[in-house]
C-alpha cells in the first residue's frame, strides 16, 4: 500500500512539473486506435471565484495543439498483448501528434481500458482531534478506511474520496474548516490488474517519455461524455470501444462506480467476418458503411458486395443484403448490451434516483443503436459526444475520442485521489525529523 | 502462430506496405530536433560555427591577413587625407612674437597633416610646458586652421640669484630670463635662494611698503625662510618668519612717528616680533656716547 502511495505521488509530482513546463501529452491506448493529443497549459481559465464555469465550459487554460491517431496494434481488450507492436504504435501516434504541434513532449498521462477493472466502496469514520477539520484530519479519515483484500496481482488505480459527513451532515464536497464531533468519509476505490499497468508503464519508458498519471478510460469516458447534471444527478456512461465495453456511473459528480465488458466493436467485425466469410478489414469497412441493428423491409433489397480480395474474380462477385448483415451484427450488440444491463444492475443502478446513460464510444456510431439500447437499459438513453475542447480538430470531436477528451479535462482538473493528502504523521515511514517537521507545520 | 523473429529476407517492399512507425532512431532524432536548445543551436548556433570556421580559414595564411591588413591601412589613410580633414596652418593668438616663435618649434608640427594625426592634448601639454605660456587651449577651426590660444604669464617680479636676473609672474613662476635690471626698472626686486617659491608673500611685502617709497631697494630671503627688507643707505629691516606684514607694517608705523628709518640706523631688527631692536652705525654709536658724556659732565 505504501508502494503505491509513494508510485502514485510520484506521477503527483511528475505531472505538477509538466503543467510548470506546460507541455503535456495525452495517450489513449485502446484496443482498436491508439490516439494521442499534446496540450499545452497557459495558465488562465481557473473556475471564477463564484463557482460558476466561465467561458468554454471552464476548460479554456489549456489547448490541444497536437492531435493523432493511428491503428492500434497489439493492445487485446484494452490491454497491452504484444508490447512491442504496441510500442510502435505508441511512437507513432506520439511523433504525429509532436509533429503537429511541433514541441516536444516528455509527460505523458495514459488510460486503458481493460485489465478487469473492479469497484470497492470504503468508508471510515474518525472521531476529531479538535473541533475544526484540518487537512490533517481528512489524511486521517482516509488513511482510516479499511481496505479490502482485492486479491495479490492487482493495483489500486483510483481512489477518491467521494462524500464527506461530519456528525449527522452528509452530502459534504468540501469539510475543512467545518465544526464538528466525528468525520466519516466514504471512499470509491478501483483496482485493476497490476500487470496491464506494468506493461503500460514499460511502453511508455521504452518510448522515452515519462508517465505522469494513469487514469481509467471508463472514468475519463465518463468525465467528457456526461453533461454536469448528469453527473450530479446520476448517470451511467457506456463507452463501446473497440475490444471492450467499459461501464462507470456518476453520482453528485464522482464516480462511484465501473466495470467493464470485455466484448466490443472487434467482435462485432470478427462475427461479420466469420458469417460472411471476409478477411477483417473488409468486414470493418461493410460494419462501418452500412451496418445498423434495426432490419426494414428494404434492407432486403439494399445488396451490398463484399470483395473476397481471393484473386477467384468469378466466385468473389458476392454480394448480402443489409438485412443479413444486421442479423448477423444485432445478437452480438444485444449480447454487450445485455451484459452491460447486467453490471448496471449488479452495481444497482436502478436504485440510483436517475436512470440517465450515455453511450459513447466509437461503436456507439451503429445505426439504430440507442433504439436498441433504450429497449435493453432503459427509456433514458442518448448518444453521448465528447465536450467540446479548446484547439480540438474536427477529426477528433467523434465519440470514439470520449476518454482521449477525457483525459484532458482530467489533466487540468484532476480529482482529489487518497494520495493527495500528506498521510498522518503515525503511518508515516519517514524518519522522526519529518515528523518534526510536519509537528511544526500544524502547530504554527 | 507468426513467427517472432522478424526476417529481413522477406522484405517489406515485397510487401508492398512498409511500417507506418518510425524506428526508434527516427523517433529519436525527431524528438531531438523539436528540443528548443538544440533546435536553437541548429538555426543559429550552426551557422555561427561555419561562418566562424570560414573566415578562421581564410585568415590562415599569413599572406591573406597581410593584405586585409594593408587594405586597411590603405582606406583609413585615404579616408584620413581628404581635404576635409587637412589641417594647413597654425594660427596662435594671444602671444609675443617670440613665445609664438617658442611655440612653434616646441610643436614641431609639419603641416599640412591629417586632424586624425595631431592629438590636441599633447599638443596643448607642450605649449603649457613653455615657461611664458600661464594657460593655453587648442582646437581645429573649420577651414584646416589649428587654432591655439595662449595666455602668457605677466612678470611682477624680478629675481637676483647667482644664476642671474629672472622674471618671474605672481605666483612666482618663471617667465623669462632677464638681461639687464632696467629693461624692468619698474619691478620690484628680491633676491635670495627659495625666494620665487614665496613671490606671493614678497609681493604682499612690497604692497605694505609701499609708503618707504623710492628707499626700497628691494627683499632678500634669508636662509630660505625669513625677509630682509633693504633699503638705500644700507638699511636693512629684518622680518620675523610668522606674519612678516604685520611686522613690517609695524615697523614703519613706528618710523613715520618716530623718524626711525631717517637715522643713522644699520638695521631694524624684528625677528623677535614682541621686540624691536635697532643696531646703529658705529660712527652713531660713538656720537651717542659723547653726548651722553656731554651731559653727565654737565650735571
Amino acid at each position: 500500500m505504501t508502494d503505491l502511495y509513494q508510485s502514485q505521488r510520484a506521477m503527483r509530482q511528475m505531472r505538477r512539473q509538466a503543467m510548470q513546463r506546460g507541455v503535456v501529452a495525452i495517450l489513449d491506448v485502446g484496443s482498436s486506435k491508439i490516439s494521442c493529443l499534446v496540450l499545452r497549459f497557459d495558465g488562465s481559465g481557473r473556475l471564477s471565484e463564484d463557482n460558476s464555469i466561465g467561458s468554454l465550459a471552464g476548460q479554456s487554460g489549456f489547448r490541444v495543439i497536437g492531435a493523432a491517431t493511428t491503428r492500434s496494434r497489439g493492445v487485446q481488450f484494452g490491454e497491452i498483448a504484444a508490447m512491442q507492436e504496441t510500442e510502435r504504435a505508441i511512437r507513432t501516434a506520439v511523433q504525429a501528434a509532436q509533429k503537429m504541434a511541433e514541441v516536444r513532449v516528455d509527460h505523458v498521462i495514459a488510460c486503458f481500458a481493460g485489465a478487469l477493472p473492479r469497484s470497492y466502496g470504503l468508508d471510515a469514520t474518525v472521531e476529531l482531534e479538535g473541533q475544526e477539520v484540518t487537512e490533517n484530519e481528512i489524511a486521517r479519515v482516509l488513511a482510516a478506511c479499511e481496505v479490502p483484500e482485492y486479491g495479490a496481482g492487482r493495483e489500486v488505480l483510483h481512489a477518491q474520496p467521494v462524500n464527506f459527513a461530519l456528525d449527522n451532515r452528509s452530502g459534504l464536497e468540501d469539510p475543512r474548516g467545518q465544526m464538528g464531533q466525528a468525520l466519516s468519509v466514504d471512499m470509491h476505490m478501483l483496482t485493476v490488474e497490476a500487470m496491464a499497468i506494468q506493461n503500460l508503464v514499460r511502453c511508455v519508458q521504452r518510448c522515452d517519455l515519462e508517465l505522469a498519471g494513469i487514469a481509467s478510460s471508463a472514468y475519463v469516458s465518463g468525465i467528457s461524455a456526461l453533461v454536469e447534471d448528469e453527473q450530479e444527478l446520476g448517470a451511467a456512461c457506456v463507452d463501446m470501444g473497440g475490444g471492450t465495453t467499459s461501464i462507470s456511473i456518476f453520482m453528485k459528480k464522482h464516480m462511484i462506480y465501473a466495470d467493464a465488458v470485455r466484448m466490443g466493436g472487434d467482435h462485432i467485425t470478427s462475427d461479420i467476418s466469420m458469417g460472411l466469410g471476409v478477411p477483417t478489414a473488409i468486414a470493418e469497412r461493410i460494419k462501418t458503411m452500412s451496418g445498423g441493428v434495426h432490419a426494414t423491409g428494404v434492407d432486403d433489397r439494399d445488396m451490398i458486395d463484399i470483395g473476397g480480395e481471393t484473386g477467384d474474380w468469378e466466385r468473389d462477385r458476392r454480394t448480402v443484403s443489409r438485412a443479413e448483415l444486421i442479423g448477423i451484427m444485432r445478437p452480438r450488440v444485444e449480447e454487450i448490451l445485455e451484459e452491460v444491463r447486467v453490471r448496471l444492475d449488479a452495481a444497482g443502478f436502478d436504485h440510483l434516483p436517475s436512470q440517465q446513460i450515455v453511450l459513447t464510444g466509437a461503436s456507439s456510431q451503429i445505426l439504430g443503436l440507442d433504439g436498441l439500447a433504450s429497449r435493453i437499459l432503459g427509456q433514458q438513453v442518448r448518444l453521448g459526444r465528447p465536450m467540446r475542447v479548446h484547439g480540438l480538430p474536427q477529426s477528433v470531436t467523434g465519440p470514439g475520442f470520449a476518454s482521449a477528451v477525457g483525459m484532458c479535462l482530467f489533466a487540468a482538473h484532476p480529482q482529489d485521489e487518497w494520495w493527495d493528502f500528506e498521510a498522518p504523521v503515525d503511518r508515516m515511514a519517514g524518519g522522526s525529523m519529518r515528523r518534526v517537521v510536519r509537528w511544526f507545520k500544524d502547530n504554527w | 502462430m507468426r513467427a517472432l523473429i522478424s526476417r529481413r529476407a522477406k522484405s517489406r517492399a515485397a510487401e508492398g506496405k512498409c511500417d507506418p512507425a518510425p524506428s526508434r532512431l527516427k523517433y529519436r532524432i525527431q524528438r531531438w530536433m523539436l528540443t528548443p536548445g538544440i533546435r536553437m543551436g541548429l538555426r543559429v548556433g550552426l551557422p555561427i560555427c561555419v561562418t566562424l570556421a570560414a573566415a578562421g580559414g581564410y585568415l590562415a595564411s599569413e599572406a591573406r591577413r597581410e593584405k586585409l591588413v594593408e587594405l586597411y591601412v590603405e582606406a583609413r589613410t585615404a579616408f584620413e587625407t581628404r581635404p576635409e580633414f587637412m589641417v594647413n596652418v597654425m594660427a596662435i593668438d594671444g602671444a609675443g612674437e617670440s613665445v609664438a616663435m617658442d611655440i612653434r618649434e616646441v610643436t614641431a608640427l609639419d603641416l599640412p597633416s591629417s586632424s586624425f594625426d595631431l592629438d590636441l592634448a599633447a599638443i596643448r601639454e607642450l605649449i603649457v610646458g613653455l615657461d611664458p605660456v600661464k594657460t593655453a587651449a587648442v582646437r581645429i577651426r573649420p577651414g584646416g586652421i589649428l587654432q591655439v590660444d595662449v595666455v602668457e604669464r605677466e612678470p611682477a617680479i624680478v629675481w637676483r640669484s647667482r644664476d642671474g636676473l629672472a622674471l618671474l609672474d605672481e605666483t612666482g613662476a618663471f617667465v623669462a630670463e632677464l638681461g639687464q635690471r632696467s629693461l624692468h626698472p619698474e619691478l620690484p626686486l628680491i633676491a635670495g635662494r627659495g625666494a620665487d617659491e614665496h613671490a606671493p608673500e614678497a609681493l604682499r611685502l612690497f604692497a605694505a611698503a609701499r609708503p618707504l617709497g623710492t628707499r626700497l631697494r628691494g627683499l632678500v630671503r634669508v636662509g630660505e625662510r625669513r625677509w630682509d627688507v633693504v633699503l638705500d643707505r644700507n638699511q636693512r629691516i629684518e622680518l620675523p618668519v610668522e606674519r612678516p606684514v604685520a611686522a613690517l607694517e609695524r615697523v614703519i608705523a613706528e618710523a613715520e612717528a618716530r623718524d626711525l628709518l631717517e637715522r643713522d640706523v644699520a638695521v631694524v631688527d624684528l625677528r623677535l616680533p614682541n621686540r624691536l631692536t635697532v643696531r646703529m652705525n658705529a660712527d652713531a654709536v660713538t656720537d651717542w656716547w659723547r653726548i651722553r658724556q656731554l651731559n653727565e659732565s654737565a650735571y
